[in-house]
């Protein structure tokens, strides 16, 4: 059986070695703190498979993560110089390859698919091929070793440092913002160990009215959206709606069905992404980009469209989740 | 009621645009100490949370063959393509390229577009250039900023409505993350890509008949400012007259 621990190892190196890299790159004015957090993330990604058994004590991975955490903080790490060929030399590989460059690429989602449908059911020797539960995820995994070997075949590229520096200089750009999305189901579960989620949960089924769904769902949805227009980020209203309305009220109190109340609720909160100007990568600079007068332009011409996606978001959690 | 208090940690943090790694740290440690943790403990559950939480960062397997196209001319392709569709108006230029990048989004190719790498060298400019050749004049201010807003609104809500149908976004991993870790579930991510779908649809249909509606509208405002402009005209010659 292919297992999940065995993905997140493979991720791990990845990390690892990308880390090495940074650490021997000299253009990279904070190359060991870079490295730093990047090879403690990927130790940090083997040290996990110990604590989810058991075998391990988990402190000493609290420890690490709150080292991440002040590492990418106080912006102790940096980038690099980037291996990007000029764009005229990029041109003219887009020229000789053509569309054929889009063939890797969506070689990932389609491995995932049937990974997570059809080799879903092999068994061999009784047990199951890909651990269950984790098959879209080993999907990912498997498509995107797929999606390199068709990428170097295609291309001719032999080296596999090439992508592999590529892939470090994109790690690089996106910075410690890689990590956020993780931490934030962290904070999440410290949330409710806490007792959050009950305390919210108490307060939201003292304020709504019984067994009223369709009052819930909408505040859910207009608390997504409109924690996220506060913060400028879904991704830190998520865990805090979810734990007080979604989870308890929603799914556990009137029987929703779970991927469907999440997925619309994270949709909900894009909503109020499109017209907060707190998310200012998606809103203000692109204003900028586009040398606008007016820096709210882009959310002017937003707004309508997003009022009326939350209120599609609405009724079809209310039609479809229940 | 006092472990609350983790909670207004975020949202005054991220209101206030903290470093977001900080405040999901403080808020964390603050949470766990009110609610009656051991400093133990807390680091205990930052340590069990991250080691099942750590799907969400998968999606870092995926970053050297996006590399390694990009490298060989995989945005350039992507502007090739999307040049092709030159002659049409702007609305059903922004139209089509809302529906081009909903669905590479749907499949992972979140990065082909953006307000760097696709709206300003080249969304923006073809739909001011087929606003430009219907009018037949260039675009006064208002209208060309007009026109350059809905480029990027057609990028950024392209990209919002397609990417949760591709089953490694950060997004979707983060629900399966938090509820996987924190409710002891077994949620598979593609089951919430799929219920992103229907609203994915919406979205086209909404935006994509505002965009084709955006046609209308800038053929009206021409209309007004060429009145403007000939009234204009005419007072310049009246006045002329009365000297």
């Amino acid at each position: 059986m292919i297992k999940s621990e065995y993905f997140f190892w493979l991720v791990g190196a990845v990390f690892l070695v990308m880390a090495a890299q940074m650490a021997i790159d000299r253009t990279n004015p904070k190359r060991f703190g870079s490295a730093a957090f990047w090879g403690l993330l990927g130790a940090a990604f083997f040290y996990s498979t110990g604590v989810v058994d058991e075998s391990l004590p988990a402190e000493p991975l609290g420890v690490v993560v709150l080292v991440l955490i002040v590492l990418g903080g106080f912006g102790l790490t940096g980038k690099g110089e980037s291996h990007t060929p000029p764009r005229e030399k990029r041109a003219a590989s887009a020229a000789r390859f053509g569309n054929k460059l889009f063939l890797p690429a969506l070689t990932i989602p389609v491995v995932a698919m049937i990974c997570a449908t059809l080799v879903k059911n092999w068994k061999i020797g009784g047990e199951p091929v890909l651990e269950p539960g984790y098959e879209t995820i080993l999907g990912l995994g498997v498509g995107a070793v797929a999606a390199l070997a068709v990428g170097m075949v295609l291309l001719r590229e032999r080296k596999v440092s090439v992508p592999l520096h590529s892939g470090r200089n994109m790690l690089e750009s996106m910075g410690w913002a890689l990590l956020l999305p993780q931490l934030l189901s962290v904070l999440g579960s410290i949330f409710q160990t806490a007792g959050v989620g009950d305390q919210v949960g108490r307060i939201t089924e003292a304020v709504l009215p019984d067994g009223q769904r369709l009052v819930a769902v909408a505040v859910y949805c207009g608390g997504m959206a409109l924690f996220t227009i506060v913060m400028g980020n879904a991704f830190a209203a998520f865990p805090v709606m979810t734990a007080a309305i979604g989870w308890p009220v929603l799914i556990e109190q009137m029987n929703g069905n779970a991927p469907a109340v999440l997925a619309i609720g994270m949709l909900c909160g894009f909503c109020g992404t499109l017209v907060t100007p707190m998310a200012a990568n998606f809103n203000l600079v692109p204003a900028a980009l586009l040398e606008l007068k007016d820096q709210y332009g882009p959310i002017k011409a937003q707004l309508p469209t997003a009022a009326a996606l939350l209120v599609c978001n609405v009724v079809i959690m209310a039609l479809f989740a229940f | 009621m006092i472990v609350l208090l983790g909670v207004l940690v975020v949202i005054l943090g991220f209101a206030t645009r903290r470093n977001p790694l900080l405040v999901v740290g403080a808020a964390g440690i603050i949470t766990g100490l009110l609610g009656k943790l051991s400093p133990q403990e807390v680091l205990a559950s930052f340590g069990n949370s991250f080691a099942s939480a750590r799907s969400v960062t998968v999606f870092v397997i995926t970053l050297p063959v996006i590399g390694l196209l990009e490298r060989y001319g995989l945005q350039e392709q992507a502007r090739t393509l999307i040049g092709k569709l030159g002659k049409l108006t702007t609305g059903r230029f922004l139209t089509l390229y809302l529906l081009i990048r909903q669905l590479t989004a749907s499949v992972g190719l979140t990065s082909i577009g953006g307000p760097a790498q696709s709206v300003r060298p080249l969304i923006a400019p073809m739909a001011e250039a087929a606003a430009e050749a219907k009018a037949g004049r260039p675009l006064p201010q208002k209208l060309r900023e007009k026109v350059r807003s809905h480029a990027s609104g057609a990028d950024t809500i392209g990209v919002f409505f397609g990417e949760d149908c591709f089953i490694a976004i950060g997004s979707i991993l983060l629900i399966t993350g938090f509820v996987n870790s924190t409710y002891d579930q077994h949620l598979e991510p593609l089951h919430l890509a799929l219920w992103a779908i229907p609203s994915a649809i919406c979205a086209f249909l909404i935006h994509g008949a505002r965009l084709l509606n955006l046609d209308r509208q800038l053929e009206r405002e021409l209309a007004v400012t060429a009145a403007e402009n000939d009234l204009a005209a005419h007072a310049g010659t009246r006045t002329e007259d009365a000297k």
